[in-house]
């Protein structure tokens, strides 16, 4: 699958295309397939996003997860400081990236 | 399109030149640098020269800025004209290496570019325009 | 320490106002992202992994604790309560909101720091060697010349938009403690019959392609030094290269064209722009280097108390002699086993500004190593220092050991990471965590980047690791030999990369293999450098 994420443009967050907006989980994250760049170019533009781009990603229970473990390390927070990531109170979260 | 001009004598109407024409064998009063030509070869003709052109393809690409000040040290008064890829936020840099025009390809907000100029007063370091360093206004 | 005049201090709000006004378009989208990218860059805002990443100019690494507590207060109003010292002696802060970004800049700007040119392609901030104005080795204080080089840097008009960014160090002592000659210009200030001057080397750094600057010119005379620098830059203007950003940095003009071209080409351009009256007067470099008077020192000459062996431990590897009799230099270290290097919360950082205004002369360095240095301690003061740096967990007695690593943020927080260095550094910390383990290995430099962009050194640790992608999975290279100091060098690959866990063994059985094989008191790297690479390379693959 295919999703579509950037930035805030003001705050800087990592966002998550979900079909209708944008959200800070990867959990709702769609699948864009094709449509992906149109999406891309019209939100960027109405500055909803910032630098966005589409990635690869692998469908599974819990959610998209994102092929590439940049992404994935964006998906979830820095492995080093568990308390600052989106999983604070979860220990094992980091697991998930590596 | 020359947008800003920041002098008063009459614009040159005549196209410029490449460098390599002109050192050819033009009788060419305006010329155009690209940004690997060698400003120093104008070096000997500036006197019959009114305008010269730099190009800039790139913003990132700064070599205009030390043909211009070469230019500038060299004695040249006439027009320096800054043409191509020139962000707003280029200008000030530009003035003070003596560009004294520019044609930018996408247009400029002229406010934006006023305040642009305005934003310093102060400036560290002597450069190809009138400003005094900070360092000669400390001491004299 | 250098104040601002009201010069200074327009030209900081100036850049705040039109910073301000920068961010304003670009959130009201009159200027899209290309246009903007460079704009914010050339003010340290990165996009990184999670948000905005801000880097702070810390002037040759020289802070005062009004200064010092606004790094604090900045971490805790808009980023997550910690900081992260840099090898460029700056901080970054990583979680940075562009819509406060402007705020952010207006309340540095009251304590006189900025974030202008901490990154783009232009002249970065000046580093410079943190023990300034301390060191009994030193032939002057290196700082006021690196201030005239950051007057003269800052928006200069003709290098704004170079063909690569521009790196400059100044140290004044034959340690190299500034890692000067992997900058792109390093320059060592030198006595010549009585008279200052700097030897300039030119077109070192690490990157893709480490090298070693070469000596361009044996002694230029202060008064001479901005014109010599401009011709140096103008000549890089002209003729870097901009075809390839891997090929942009100076380094490569210097090696390309030869340093015997590359001089004379200087000396040419010298003798021109000499004659454009650039050149501050002396009284300038007078009126800087006053600001870096000694301070009163009056301290009785007492040896302290070694009766608490813990204290005593901290006392003999972190702090350093001082050139003024009952004093000392006292480093903290940023590198609890374990830790994140380089990383300090507010609460720390609060710390160190209050010892440094109790203690040292309200004065505080940042380390290219990412520590931090008090550089005026009484010795008669040591013990209290040494107790408040406990209780806030910054007494870590490792400096310059194996634990005291370098390392760049990597793929936990930069975009152009191949891989984590945090972790490793970590892991490697833990390994060798016995206190006494350590100092038996005595001095090892060890230093991680997260991709071959080296941040973190590598290229100039005794040990060095470099993060590299291998099929979308984390790997490291191993690298020996390098140094960053006066004895400068490049380490080498060692062979075949390793994983997460193979690279801690690697570094481990290449530290016992100097165990056995060192002679005398000979560091890590002098045996590395007498036997050469096979020993290790046995000890590791064989
Ligand atoms: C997280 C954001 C960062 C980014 C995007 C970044 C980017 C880069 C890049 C692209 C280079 C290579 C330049 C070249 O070879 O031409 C570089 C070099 C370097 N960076 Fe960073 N860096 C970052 C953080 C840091 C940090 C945290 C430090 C200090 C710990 C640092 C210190 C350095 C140093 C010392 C060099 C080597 C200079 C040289 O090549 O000679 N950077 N950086
Ligand atoms: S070395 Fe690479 S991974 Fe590390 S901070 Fe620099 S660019 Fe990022």
């Amino acid at each position: 699958m295919k999703l579509l994420t950037g930035n805030e443009l003001g705050s800087g967050a990592v966002t998550w295309w979900t079909g209708n907006g944008w959200s800070i989980h990867v959990e709702d994250a769609v699948d864009v397939g094709e449509g992906g760049e149109s999406i891309l170019h019209a939100e960027e533009g109405a500055r909803r996003v910032n630098a966005p781009y589409i990635i690869d990603a692998i469908a599974t229970p819990e959610g998209p997860r994102p092929a590439h473990i940049k992404d994935r390390v964006r998906a979830l927070g820095p492995t080093v400081r568990p308390d600052l990531t989106l999983k604070p109170a979860d220990p094992a979260a980091g697991d998930w990236i590596i | 399109m020359v947008e800003f001009r920041y002098r008063d004598d009459e614009v040159t109407e005549q196209p410029s030149v490449t460098l390599d024409a002109f050192l050819d064998q033009s009788n060419a009063s305006a010329v155009r640098l690209e940004p690997d030509d060698d400003a120093r070869k104008l070096i000997p003709f500036l006197d019959r020269l009114t305008l010269i052109e730099v190009a800039f393809p790139k913003f990132r690409d700064g070599r205009g800025y030390s043909s211009a000040r070469i230019l500038r040290e060299a004695g040249y008064t006439g027009e320096l004209r800054a043409q191509g890829d020139v962000l707003v936020d280029q200008i000030a840099f530009m003035r003070r290496c003596g560009f004294d025009s520019f044609a930018p390809e996408g247009s400029l907000n002229p406010e934006a570019v006023e305040r642009a100029l305005s934003t310093y007063d102060q400036y560290y370091q002597k450069a190809a325009d009138a400003a005094v360093p900070v360092w000669k206004l400390r001491h004299g | 320490m250098y104040k601002y005049d009201n010069y200074d201090q327009a030209i900081v709000d100036a850049r705040v106002a039109e910073f301000r006004d920068q961010v304003n378009r670009r959130m009201a989208g009159e200027i899209t992202e290309d246009q903007f990218k460079p704009l914010r860059l050339m003010n340290g805002l990165y996009l990184q992994l999670h948000a905005y990443m801000l880097r702070v100019a810390i002037p040759y690494g020289t802070l005062d604790s009004r200064q010092m507590r606004m790094l604090a207060h900045i971490a805790r109003k808009y980023d997550r309560d910690y900081g992260h010292f840099t090898t460029r002696q700056n901080i970054q802060y990583n979680w940075i909101k562009l819509e406060e970004c402007a705020d952010l800049l207006e309340e540095l700007a009251s304590v006189e720091m900025h974030a202008i040119q901490t990154s783009g392609n232009c002249i970065r901030n000046i580093s410079s060697d943190q023990y300034a104005g301390a060191a009994a080795d030193e032939v002057t204080d290196p700082r006021p010349w690196a201030e005239l080089l950051r007057q003269w840097s800052t928006f200069h008009p003709e290098f704004s938009y170079l063909p690569r960014k521009f790196k400059i160090a100044v140290i004044a002592s034959p340690e190299d403690r500034a890692a000067m000659r992997l900058h792109d210009i390093g320059l060592e200030l030198v006595r010549k019959d009585g008279e200052l001057g700097a030897r300039v080397f030119v077109g070192g750094g690490m990157g893709r392609t480490p090298m070693i600057a070469p000596e361009i010119n044996p002694f230029v005379k202060a008064d001479d030094l901005l014109s010599y620098i401009e011709a140096c830059l103008r000549v890089y203007n002209r003729y870097g290269r901009r075809d390839n950003i891997y090929k942009a940095r100076i380094k490569i003009l210097v090696h390309e064209i030869g340093a015997d071209e590359y001089r004379r080409q200087v000396a040419e351009e010298f003798a021109h722009v000499k004659t454009l009256g650039i050149d501050p007067p002396l009284a300038e470099l007078e009126r800087i280097s006053a600001f870096f008077a000694a301070p009163a020192f009056d301290a009785a000459d007492v040896e302290p108390d070694r009766s608490d062996p813990d204290f005593a431990v901290w006392l003999d590897q972190n702090v350093k002699p001082h050139k003024q009799a009952g004093y000392a230099i006292v480093n903290i270290s940023l590198k609890p086993i374990g830790g994140i290097p380089g990383d300090a919360s507010s609460a720390q950082i609060d710390v160190m500004a209050d010892l440094a205004e109790k203690y040292s002369f309200d004065e505080l360095r940042v380390t290219h190593a990412q520590n931090i240095v008090l550089p005026h301690v009484a010795k008669r003061d040591l013990y209290a220092v040494w107790q408040a740096l406990r209780d806030a967990d910054l007494a870590n007695a490792n400096l310059d050991l194996i634990s005291d690593i370098i390392a760049c943020p990597g793929l936990d927080y930069c975009s152009l990471a191949n891989a984590r260095s945090i972790p490793i550094a970590q892991k490697i910390a833990t390994r060798f965590a016995d206190a006494e383990r350590q100092r038996d290995v005595g001095e090892l430099k060890l230093k991680i980047s997260g991709c071959i962009n080296a941040c973190g050194h590598h290229h100039a640790g005794h040990i060095g690791i470099l993060g590299v992608d291998k099929k979308g999975v984390e790997n490291y290279q191993l690298t020996l030999g390098g140094s960053g100091a006066e004895d400068v060098s490049i380490g080498k690959i060692t062979g075949p990369g390793f994983d997460e866990d193979g690279i801690v063994d690697a570094v481990e059985k290449a530290v016992e293999k100097y165990r056995e094989l060192r002679e005398g008191d000979e560091r890590f790297v002098d045996t590395y450098r007498r036997v050469g690479m096979d020993p290790f390379k046995e000890a590791i693959y064989g």
